[in-house]
């Protein structure tokens, strides 16, 4: 460092020269903050709509202007004692509580196994879960729905139905915590495995207590997965009031018939559905950004 | 093709590098092609050694065995209950019970099997078609219910795994035995049930883990694909639910529809969609990929204040979930909403479609297209920001360091050094977005439900097809209908997407070790 300054003071040209790019700095840099607060604005924007139209109590139509002429709770209080706003939310977080859980299982055998052993036909598995995954998941629908509904499965039911297509197939997304496990060093099994512990030994005693991070990062996105389901869900739930989850229920309020009368309880919903979901995603960030970008660079 | 050596390589100016590259790309293609021929006769070699070994080595087992081994060809599990592994041999009798007595009892497997005309062409699966007729005493229609299709394939499919699995098992236990033998005659110690009850939570303990889970994939995922695959050779619609009317087999009848080119036809919808579909997919993957990695850039840049506060901000749409964000969005840009009301008094709005009569983006398929790609950014660019901040961090900053001493620009740095590293470690990610992106049911079910309408194609298979509908959407609107559902066009639609999938991965999979070569950083 010492001769870094040294030879800048030896040489006033480069000294200049050194100016000259830390003013051009400031410029571009000026530039960058001008971009970062404009995209703010546009990210931000659609999220401070919500929550100023969800306080609009004049009309509960979409109106041109985006600051409420009057400000009141009418449409949260609406939202909780004239709709099943209520039994979805319940409904949802249920469905995103299990599904965390019972994810977390299947998804950390399938990706350990994967990861630590070498067994006899553990390629075969691999390609053949690689391949099967290529088939749209949806057209597996028809025939689940046919059976759940003859075991009383759907419609009111539809929340425990839904937690068992989530979380039944979901070995199959073992990539990610694979990823995570590869990089845990084989030496650590190899040493426990002198001492003498069994398989289940080193798994529950030497990895678990260092997996943290993936495992909080599996149950967020299990937990995460039925509020933004809509596909499997409505299929399931079969326009049945009471096994909704939220996606499904307030995607009618925003039809064509229910529009003009809905739209600002669509926003106040949105707002309860979102808060908690994103305080709790926010927190666990951290370990969020680990998995992404862990799965990618893995592939 | 003469390759040419590293020597040789450099030699050469930049664009005849370029021109050698690309030769090579293309006369490579041949080379996939019948690469891939190989392994598919590769396959087929393998799956045939492996029945002949089979039989083989039952052959060998059976010659070579005891009494007690020859036995167990018939009654399972009665060697290792010669040989002392109790567990083993009770577990090995019930399952051939089991599964016998399942064959043989009325309405079991030999029932169903029969009951489901497999592939008879024009019979119909389920032979009882339920009917109603006039009940005297209670005064209405009552309803006798019938065979239901559905139930006839599904339990027939489930026999014929069955069978499946007693085969195995068969060919397991007689293997076991042979064994047994062996290390007796070694005089060696057989594992008894307790070793075997030992080792699940030791050498088999991928057993234990793997269980559950495979259970799981094959219920819920491998068992309802191969019934969709045979339903795609089934009239099953939503006329024929299997219930009040039986469907039956057709044969390849069904693929006949998607030589279909006129309005309504399978083959023409399927062009369009598909055409879309990979439009789309390449849009959304690419903006986002480079919008993403560009504002990464920006982020990540020396000197810039608040990095975790920029970051926080995209990554809300990350946070909140798709349905309320998404939703709301494309409400805000209806004609009614915000944005489309601001649209229209700023003036800023296309006069081309105020021309038609549309005041809405959503209504015409150019304006809703390039509007879904624009939000898809809004979406999208979080995601990639986060990865690629990850990856960039990862780049050595002494590349930077040496290229400036070598008077390389913010841009020349962008290209020579950001990018080709980035697209090296992130090649396979592209893929899987890619392959997501095609399969993006949100994005466009949410903010469009696939509309404005085409009226061009009209309906195909059952769904009526709007502009900015993807192959999976259409599926999924092809299954809703109470009364036009299709779901054998649904099946076939399926496999054309897992067509689609496999071909693009095979593709990218043989791409990418070129790349990988060429650009290695290590």
């Amino acid at each position: 460092m010492a001769k870094k300054i040294a030879n800048e003071n030896a040489n006033p040209a480069r000294t200049k020269r050194s100016m000259g790019v830390k003013v051009g700095r400031r410029i571009s840099n000026t530039f960058v903050y001008i971009v970062l607060i404009l995209m703010t604005v546009i990210w931000l924007f659609p999220f401070f709509g919500i929550v100023l139209e969800s306080f609009r109590v004049e009309t509960p139509q979409q109106v041109s202007y985006l600051w409420p002429k009057e400000f009141g709770w009418d449409n949260y209080y609406k939202l909780f004692n004239e709709t099943d706003f209520m039994r979805w939310f319940i409904n949802t977080g249920f469905m995103g509580i299990c599904t965390a859980f019972l994810q977390v299982f299947f998804i950390l055998s399938v990706s350990y196994t994967l990861s630590r052993m070498r067994f006899k036909g553990r390629k075969f598995l691999m390609n053949f879960m690689l391949i099967l995954g290529m088939f749209p998941g949806f057209l597996t629908m028809i025939l689940i729905y046919k059976v759940f509904a003859e075991a009383g499965l759907t419609m009111e039911m539809a929340p425990v139905g839904l937690i068992i297509v989530y979380c039944a197939s979901s070995g199959m997304g073992y990539y990610v915590s694979k990823g995570f496990f590869d990089t845990i060093p084989k030496s650590l099994d190899e040493a426990a495995r002198v001492d003498g512990a069994t398989r289940f030994q080193v798994f529950y005693k030497v990895i678990m207590p260092m997996a943290k991070p993936i495992v909080i990062y599996t149950i967020l996105m299990g937990f995460m997965a039925p509020w933004g389901d809509f596909m499997t869900a409505s299929y399931i739930i079969h326009e049945n009031s009471e096994g909704m989850n939220v996606a499904v229920g307030m995607y009618e309020w925003l039809s064509k018939t229910n529009l003009n009368t809905h739209y600002t309880m669509f926003c106040a919903g949105g707002v309860v559905v979102a808060v908690p979901v994103t305080a709790l995603f926010l927190m666990l960030q951290k370990y969020y950004v680990e998995g992404v970008t862990g799965g990618a660079v893995k592939g | 093709m003469q390759k040419l050596s590293d020597l040789q390589y450099l030699k050469l100016t930049k664009l005849q590098r370029l021109w050698y590259n690309l030769t090579l790309f293309f006369f490579s293609i041949p080379g996939w092609f019948l690469k891939l021929g190989r392994s598919i006769l590769g396959f087929f070699k393998k799956v045939g050694s492996g029945f002949i070994n089979f039989f083989v080595d039952i052959g060998t087992t059976f010659s070579k065995g005891n009494w007690a081994v020859k036995l167990s060809f018939f009654i399972f599990g009665f060697g290792n209950l010669y040989y002392g592994q109790i567990m083993r041999g009770l577990f090995f009798l019930l399952f051939e019970l089991v599964f016998i007595a399942y064959m043989l009892v009325p309405s079991g497997g030999i029932y169903w099997l029969q009951k489901g005309q497999w592939f008879q062409k024009g019979a119909t699966i389920g032979t009882v078609q339920g009917g109603s007729s006039y009940d005297p005493i209670f005064d209405t229609e009552v309803w006798h219910a019938g065979d239901d299709s559905v139930k006839v394939m599904l339990y027939g499919l489930l026999t014929i795994l069955f069978i499946i699995a007693f085969i195995y098992t068969w060919r397991l236990q007689v293997k076991q035995c042979g064994i047994c033998m062996d290390i007796t005659a070694q005089g060696k110690k057989i594992k008894s049930g307790k070793d075997d009850l030992r080792s699940l939570v030791d050498d088999q303990f991928h057993k234990t883990l793997l269980s559950l889970p495979i259970f799981g994939i094959l219920a819920f995922t491998v068992l309802p694909i191969i019934f969709m695959v045979l339903v795609a050779f089934t009239s099953y619609d939503a006329a024929h639910d299997g219930y009040s009317n039986l469907f039956s087999w057709v044969g390849l009848d069904n693929f006949n529809a998607l030589f279909d080119f006129g309005s309504g036809g399978l083959g023409l919808a399927f062009g369009e969609i598909l055409s879309w579909t990979l439009m789309w997919s390449f849009f959304a993957t690419f903006t986002n990929y480079f919008l993403g990695m560009f504002v990464a850039i920006l982020i990540n840049k020396k000197g810039i204040k608040f990095k975790k506060f920029w970051r926080t901000v995209l990554v809300m749409t990350i946070a909140i979930p798709q349905f309320v964000s998404l939703l709301y969005v494309s409400k805000l840009f209806d004609d009614s909403g915000i944005i489309g009301k601001l649209l229209l008094e700023l003036g800023w709005f296309p006069q081309a479609l105020l021309d038609m009569n549309i005041n809405s983006l959503w209504d015409h398929e150019t304006s809703a297209r390039i509007l879904l790609i624009v939000i898809n950014i809004w979406i999208g660019i979080p995601y990639i920001m986060l990865m690629a901040t990850g990856i960039l961090m990862n780049i050595p900053s002494d590349l930077y360091e040496s290229s400036r001493v070598d008077g390389a620009n913010a841009f020349q740095q962008y290209t020579r050094i950001t990018l080709p590293y980035m697209l090296f470690v992130t090649g396979p990610y592209l893929l899987t977005s890619f392959v997501g992106n095609l399969n993006n049911f949100n994005v466009i079910y949410l903010l469009t439900s696939g509309n404005p309408l085409n009226t061009e194609i009209g309906t195909a298979g059952g769904a009526s097809i709007g502009s900015t509908d993807l192959l999976i959407t259409w599926l999924f609107k092809m299954t809703l209908g109470s009364t036009d559902a299709q779901y054998y066009s649904a099946s076939i639609i399926g496999i054309l997407i897992f067509v689609v999938v496999a071909v693009l991965s095979l593709i990218v999979y043989n791409v990418i070790p070129s790349t990988k070569n060429e650009e290695d950083f290590k």
